[in-house]
């Protein structure tokens, strides 16, 4: 007897690519907006990033349904913190949180490729990347999604992270200025957008510092 | 597994409001069955839902959305469920029955008007979910969306919105063979709902093309 096997998977892959840059005083989180499914565009004008505190912004490509879903769970958590403790949840904070909230689920994962971007509580920028259960690593730039594999080359050419294996540890952080970072994304998501089908439409750049948060949208070619 | 289904919705934003387009034909496998099924219900007060997929998951959403709408108006408070609130409701029962293997066999399109604001959006059986200017479920995706992305506009009249939803609903009766010439088109403003009372097509079966459909390359269809 052989064991039914469902005809339909509880999974999709809604394409999308997300990058986020850490600088000196500032952090770029980026995405494009283009929601996908198989061949076919669901809808051009979806925002993937997500504002989960004041200094911590996440982005996050994968299943939409289970990004959503981790997207609020994420906020919630964060506004019983916030109940709780009288203030805003840090970067690293946020970022043990996510990381354990997609443990949760080991088992039947949420199909979610993240970046969160921040300061730290010292007023650094702060990256950290993920996979879909929640192993996580501070660095100093990340991409995931379906274009990562176009970006992520080009920026260990363009920003050289150092290892974090180095002794003295050595800061993760680029020497870049705000305006070339964000420079710096708009070229890498423009070459992505060519080779990649499931990125383009346009792009949206969320910068943040000390200043607050900043937001700014590109056109990116729809086909 | 879906048994009992029916094909595309349609719906587009316009001047006033949401406009909504869908056949009444309900399938059984490649049988037409049924032929007067409604796929489009107002909810509460603002928002209008149209389905396709299996038409008794529709029915027990109807359900669902009944209790919701009844312990709204229970609390009597002069708050009402707007489209959004009802829109992010679907979606959380949705994934919820994909997170236990069940799903509700549907692709829904939720449009509503409330306080002025305009809201049109979609869930899919497995929970994704957006809102956008402009949505189509199932064949209509591939058919209707094209047409729509290039003649939609802002500010679209109601009669321009007709013809325009009226011709994605020729498209998909040429092309869908689980379409069926008896098509219903919702409306729904700040003043409320109505669904029109079905009506067919013209269509037209003499163009060359249809005539002579492998004139230009043998051996195909």
């Amino acid at each position: 007897m052989t064991k039914q096997h469902a005809n339909w998977s509880p999974y999709d892959n809604n394409g999308g690519t997300c990058v986020a840059i850490a600088g000196a005083d500032y952090c770029v989180i980026a995405a494009d907006t283009r929601m996908s499914t198989g061949y076919n565009i669901l809808t051009r004008d979806y925002s993937k990033i997500c504002k989960l505190a004041d200094k911590s912004l996440m982005a996050s490509s994968g299943f939409q349904a289970d990004v959503r879903a981790l997207q609020k769970q994420l906020s919630a958590r964060h506004l019983i913190y916030q109940h709780q403790h009288n203030k805003q949840m840090s970067c690293p904070a946020m970022a043990q949180l996510l990381s354990n909230t997609l443990y949760y689920k080991r088992f039947f994962p949420y199909y979610a490729f993240n970046v969160l971007g921040g300061l730290d509580t010292e007023g650094k920028g702060c990256v950290y990347t993920y996979d879909a259960v929640g192993s996580y690593e501070r660095v100093g730039y990340s991409a995931q999604g379906s274009g990562a594999t176009l970006i992520t080359p080009f920026l260990d050419n363009q920003l050289k992270s150092p290892s974090p294996l180095l002794l003295p540890a050595k800061d993760a952080v680029t020497p870049l200025t705000e305006e070339e970072a964000v420079d710096l994304v708009k070229v890498v998501f423009a070459s992505a957008t060519e080779r990649d089908i499931y990125t383009g439409d346009k792009l949206e750049i969320v910068i943040l510092n000390a200043n607050g948060i900043q937001c700014e949208l590109m056109d990116l070619r729809k086909d | 597994y879906p048994y009992v289904t029916g094909t595309s919705v349609v719906g587009v934003k316009y001047k006033d409001g949401i406009l909504m387009a869908s056949d009444m034909g309900a399938s059984y496998g490649s049988t037409l069955r049924y032929k007067s099924v409604e796929r489009m219900k107002p909810i509460g007060k603002h928002s209008l839902l149209g389905a396709s997929g299996e038409i008794s998951d529709f029915q027990e959403i109807l359900r669902y959305l009944d209790e919701l709408i009844l312990y709204d108006n229970m609390w009597d408070d002069g708050n009402s469920l707007g489209p959004k609130e009802v829109h992010s409701y679907l979606t959380r029962v949705m994934y919820n029955r994909r997170n236990k293997f069940n799903p509700l066999w549907n692709s829904l399109v939720l449009g509503g008007v409330k306080n002025g604001k305009k809201y049109l959006g979609t869930v899919s059986m497995i929970g994704v979910h957006f809102e956008d200017n402009h949505v189509a479920t199932g064949f209509g995706n591939h058919l209707a969306r094209p047409i729509l992305r290039e003649e939609w506009r802002e500010d679209l009249s109601y009669e321009d919105g007709v013809k325009l939803l009226e011709k994605c609903m020729r498209v998909l009766l040429y092309r869908d063979r689980s379409a069926v010439n008896k098509i219903q088109i919702a409306k729904i403003t700040e003043e409320g709902v109505s669904i029109s009372k079905p009506y067919s097509l013209r269509t037209f079966w003499e163009f060359n093309a249809f005539r002579n459909p492998t004139v230009g390359a043998e051996g195909s269809w």
